[in-house]
């Protein structure tokens, strides 16, 4: 009997060693410096709200620890849709003055890998901006570094809170620096590929509620104008 | 003793290090995805937005916001800009995904866009043309797509079919979307 109660202690003990060194495991690195800031390419910058309630619109499947917003939007029960978010919300520019809308819908991703430090979504952002345009964003989000440093802490804490700052890039992919694939659609941004890194700062996560002030930017490198022009005058020509 | 309590952590590491490898610890509903063959090439897929049943958002300064509640910004930017999102149902009737409507008005044209998701194939964005052709057809053009649809482009048709049913609990109609899929990859030597 006292060998069975070892070996059954023996293995919680193994299971709990391996899910809290995969969770701090040291060789999982966050990315603090985005590959667009030091780009020689011109930039544009877009801010806007992360936290729900400070948005236009935002919805899940009603479960999350962010409750969708406004109270009666529909949410998104059905199964297809369940792991799903969506919210719409006002794009502001480097000068936060509004510049536009966004839209952004996110998805887990089933490429997610606990072992290799990656809890992936996958999200597209559209963002129309009245006098410019509007893009296309396709990327891959890693939620590992968020859910270990500021969801996980905000557990374990009396008041089921976290307050700090915490700042991170979410773009995972699918560049293989980590950044996303812009598309443009309309006006300046017309038949452009570009490439973004979507950020978050997070200054409190509470259990009840997630994010309830955080701030999100969309860093994105444009073509350069001028070089597109002169390359497209040289087929014309 | 001492060694069989070994053996247990050892045991528990293979165990949990075996299911994080080998448990996806996501795995999206799909829905079967109901494709015909175009007459003149291509795949065909329809989608459609039960109204009002499947609005999630409607904002904007011309339009009754869904829920009540939602506040628009009043800038004076966003003056001719509207936003819908919408869950999205395959011919079968079953929510697939999600998508959003966007159409601003602008000084000599006007912009009409979709962005299509479903959570385990990929998404779509779609620029719409202005103006409605014959028989209240509005025809798009894929501009890009995501995972399964990065390598098609093709065409989207948008078109409002107002219910004739009769029925007192029917939705007021349905918007179509019928996407014609081409590949973008060159055929295997």
């Amino acid at each position: 009997m006292k060998y069975a109660l070892s070996l059954v202690l023996g293995l919680l003990v193994g299971v709990c060693v391996a899910l809290v060194g995969a969770l701090y495991n040291p060789l999982v690195q966050k990315q603090t410096l985005s590959p667009l800031t030091v780009t020689d390419a011109r930039t544009m910058t877009l801010s806007f709200s992360a936290a729900a309630e400070e948005s236009i619109g935002y919805t899940n499947n009603g479960e999350s620890n962010t409750a969708p917003y406004p109270a009666k939007i529909q949410q998104l029960w059905e199964q297809s849709i369940r792991q799903s978010y969506a919210t719409a919300t006002v794009m502001r520019d480097g000068r936060q003055r509004v510049a536009g809308i966004g839209i952004k819908i996110s998805s887990a991703s089933e490429d997610t890998r606990l072992l290799s430090g990656q809890i992936l979504a996958n999200s597209i952002w559209y963002v129309y901006l009245p006098t410019q345009g509007s893009f296309f964003i396709e990327q891959t989000e890693n939620y590992w570094h968020y859910l270990r440093e500021v969801m996980i802490p905000a557990y374990r804490s009396g008041g089921d809170a976290w307050a700090g700052t915490w700042l991170g890039n979410m773009t995972f992919g699918p560049g293989a620096l980590g950044t996303s694939r812009i598309s443009g659609g309309h006006g300046m941004f017309e038949g452009r590929e570009m490439l973004g890194v979507e950020s978050v700062a997070v200054r409190t996560w509470r259990v009840e509620g997630g994010a309830l002030s955080a701030d999100g930017q969309l860093l994105i490198e444009l073509p350069d104008v001028a070089d597109a022009e002169a390359i497209q005058a040289d087929e014309q020509t | 003793m001492i060694k069989t309590f070994v053996f247990g952590i050892l045991l528990g590491l293979a165990v949990a290090v075996g299911a994080l490898y080998a448990l996806p610890p996501v795995d999206q509903h799909r829905e079967s995805s109901i494709i015909s063959v175009a007459p003149n090439g291509g795949n065909t897929e329809i989608f459609h937005v039960e109204v009002p049943t499947d609005r999630i958002l409607v904002g904007g300064s011309q339009h009754a916001a869904v829920p009540a509640d939602v506040m628009w910004p009043e800038d004076e930017i966003l003056a001719g800009v509207s936003t819908e999102l919408y869950k999205l149902r395959n011919a079968q009737d079953a929510v697939v995904g999600i998508a959003a409507r966007t159409a601003a008005a602008e000084e000599n044209s006007a912009v009409l866009d979709w962005v299509v998701h479903l959570p385990a194939r990929g998404s779509l964005y779609v620029s719409m043309d202005s103006t409605v052709a014959e028989q209240g057809y509005r025809i798009g053009e894929i501009q890009t797509g995501s995972r399964e649809f990065a390598s098609l482009s093709g065409v989207v048709s948008e078109r409002w079919i107002a219910d004739t049913s009769g029925e007192s609990d029917a939705p007021d109609g349905r918007i179509e979307l019928a996407a014609t899929y081409v590949s973008n990859q060159e055929p295997v030597e």
